[in-house]
């Protein structure tokens, strides 16, 4: 209907190994191989967007029109059950604390 | 007839008269599923004990004044509930139990609804035929070799085989929309924040929304008043009165403007889907509304702009499955594997698409290119819809350009796939509401049984009365939502 699949947008496989670590997801080589070959597909479709006149056009991410909406900076407290359920959820935790491996 | 297959109103109604109790419509739920979920797979969890016992507490107090009292209902598995299993449909997923419930489940808790379970959805919703499913593909009750749609096909589908008087769902691009279209229910997607989506897993919040999948427009309305209003904890949600949304149902709708606009009648789509939804339009004209042609120009750039910015949007929420706080951990040696690690085996395909679109999208030196220029481009589409209905009271369209289609046809191949969303998406990317109803049924060339065909009816934002009004109108003449699967044995 819309689609056209002819690929102009070839991402290579660096790019892909690029963008998987920014987003901190491991891929096997056969991902990075497909992700390449249909991200570029999708890309390359974005590529129509160039066609619309967006000169002194504002973004929209809030459709209604809201704005700031603000609330007290009031700590809301949780029962002591609650709390622990929430820390238990972690999955390594200690004396009611997150664990997790070091940073550096 | 078998209670679970009543409608909300037929429900209440044999409640109030002490007809039959909570208990045993409940049971009679169970027992449908009992019965046929080992084919349809519906379900991902019953809560059959909470059920009971939610059941008895309404029968109890005995006070059925409230519609949804005593009503049970199925949840779409990404809706959180307190220490029942919600698993978004991820494997990452698949042992969390959350502390708290959705706001939407706590108002519906307080009117003493009955919750069945948790029904299956594409993982964390990202998907139209509910086959990136985590766990197992959903079967639609028509036909079984073919998908209920998605995100929620669970939901539609339980509905649909009767496994439930309604369900919960959620719409970021026609994933309440077009299940109920392939199943031949009733859905509603909500303006953008008309109900709160606190507790609700999010894809991408600028376009999530939740409402519900029923058997009838009257049980929908019924179901949108006790979900609608604003919430503290969703500063998304603005201060718009909340009206009775049946009051106004039954109202004729004579003199009523209806657009159809041109560009959702293009090659490609099944002419006998076409033909059917030409066919309902036709029928609001002997109902008294007048019916002119429109134009929403902008409409083929719609899949571009929603993909470019849901997927932007899909990659920074599903952030914070990092392997530590909760979900699914690797438990590797250092903390950047144990990301990569946990992230690698949690998600599934359409997931780590999504991830690595979005992320590709907002990375520096491609920000201004696609997230930004989408963005303004979505202003745009905005426009051309405040334009358009302000010119007439609704638009028609079809839900999706073809019947549900088969298992495993479009599983491998993401761009075909996304245009079954083709006709559902400018809403969200708009705002505004639309209402999917069955207007009639095909049989599909590559099949055996008459499937379902959905038309959309949208509205101005929080305009949800006018096209629920207009949609039980068309109940009121017609019979399609009344048709029954036959469940293959």
């Amino acid at each position: 209907m819309y689609l056209s699949l002819t690929t102009t947008m070839a991402l290579s496989k660096k790019d892909v190994e690029h963008i998987a670590l920014l987003a901190r997801l491991g891929l096997t080589e056969a991902e990075k191989e497909k992700f390449a070959s249909q991200l570029s597909s999708i890309l390359d479709y974005f590529e129509q967007l160039k066609e619309v006149n967006t000169n002194g056009v504002e973004p929209t991410a809030q459709v209604t029109g809201l704005e700031n909406v603000l609330r007290d900076d009031v700590v809301e407290s949780y029962d002591a059950e609650t709390m622990k359920k929430l820390v238990d959820l972690a999955p390594e935790h200690e004396d009611n604390l997150v664990k997790t491996k070091s940073v550096f | 007839m078998n209670l679970n297959e009543l409608t909300i109103k037929e429900a209440n109604e044999g409640l109030k008269k002490k007809d039959f109790s909570s208990l045993e419509l409940t049971k009679a739920c169970l027992a449908q599923i009992k019965k046929t979920d080992d084919k349809i797979k519906s379900f991902i969890t019953v809560t059959s004990d909470l059920a009971l016992q939610q059941a008895k507490a309404s029968d109890k107090v005995g006070d059925f004044s409230d519609p949804l009292t005593g009503i049970p209902l199925a949840v779409k598995d990404c809706f959180c509930t307190k220490d029942v299993k919600t698993t978004g449909g991820s494997k990452i997923l698949q042992n969390y139990i959350p502390p708290y419930s959705a706001t939407t489940i706590e108002k519906l808790e307080a009117k003493k609804s009955v919750m069945l379970g948790k029904v299956n959805l594409d993982e964390f919703t990202m998907g139209s035929s509910t086959e990136n499913s985590g766990f197992f593909p959903t079967h639609n009750p028509w036909d079984l070799s073919r998908v209920p749609g998605g995100s929620s096909g669970g939901s539609a589908s339980a509905v649909c085989a009767n496994q439930t008087l309604f369900a919960l769902g959620t719409d970021t691009g026609g994933s309440i929309r077009e299940p109920a279209s392939f199943c031949g229910i009733t859905g509603l997607k909500v303006t953008y924040g008309r109900v709160s989506r606190y507790g609700v897993m999010s894809y991408a919040s600028s376009f999530d929304t939740i409402g519900p999948l029923t058997k009838t427009v009257e049980d929908a309305a019924m179901v949108l008043n006790a979900l609608a209003g604003a919430d503290a904890k969703d500063s998304t949600t603005p201060p718009v009165a909340v009206p009775d949304y049946t009051a106004n149902l039954s109202k004729d709708i004579k003199g009523m403007k209806i657009g159809v606009p041109k560009e959702y009648f293009v090659a490609g789509m099944d002419p006998q889907v076409e033909k059917t939804i030409k066919q309902a339009i036709a029928k609001f004209e002997d109902l008294g509304a007048k019916v002119s042609e429109v134009s929403l120009p902008l409409t083929k750039y719609a899949i571009a702009t929603y993909y470019i910015l849901v997927k932007s949007e899909a990659s920074a929420n599903l952030a914070r499955y990092d392997g530590v706080r909760y979900g699914y951990s690797a438990k590797a040696e250092t903390l950047l594997d144990n990301y990569l690690q946990s992230r690698a085996q949690g998600f599934g395909p359409e997931v780590k698409r999504s991830i690595m679109m979005g992320t590709y999208t907002l990375s520096a030196g491609y920000y201004d290119a696609y997230y930004l220029k989408a963005a303004k481009v979505r202003t745009l589409i905005k426009q051309d819809f405040e334009k358009v209905l302000s010119q007439v009271d609704c638009l028609m369209t079809p839900v999706a350009p073809t019947v549900a289609f088969k298992l495993g046809e479009k599983v491998d191949d993401p761009l075909t796939m996304y245009l079954a969303d083709i006709f559902t998406i400018s809403m969200n990317i708009a705002g505004v509401p639309a209402l999917s109803i069955p207007c009639g049924f095909v049989k599909p060339k590559d099949g055996k049984t008459e499937m379902p065909v959905g038309l959309q009816i949208i509205g101005k934002q929080f305009a949800e009365g006018t096209i629920l009004q207009i949609g039980h109108n068309f109940q009121k003449a017609s019979d399609w939502h009344k048709r029954q699967p036959i469940i293959e044995e």
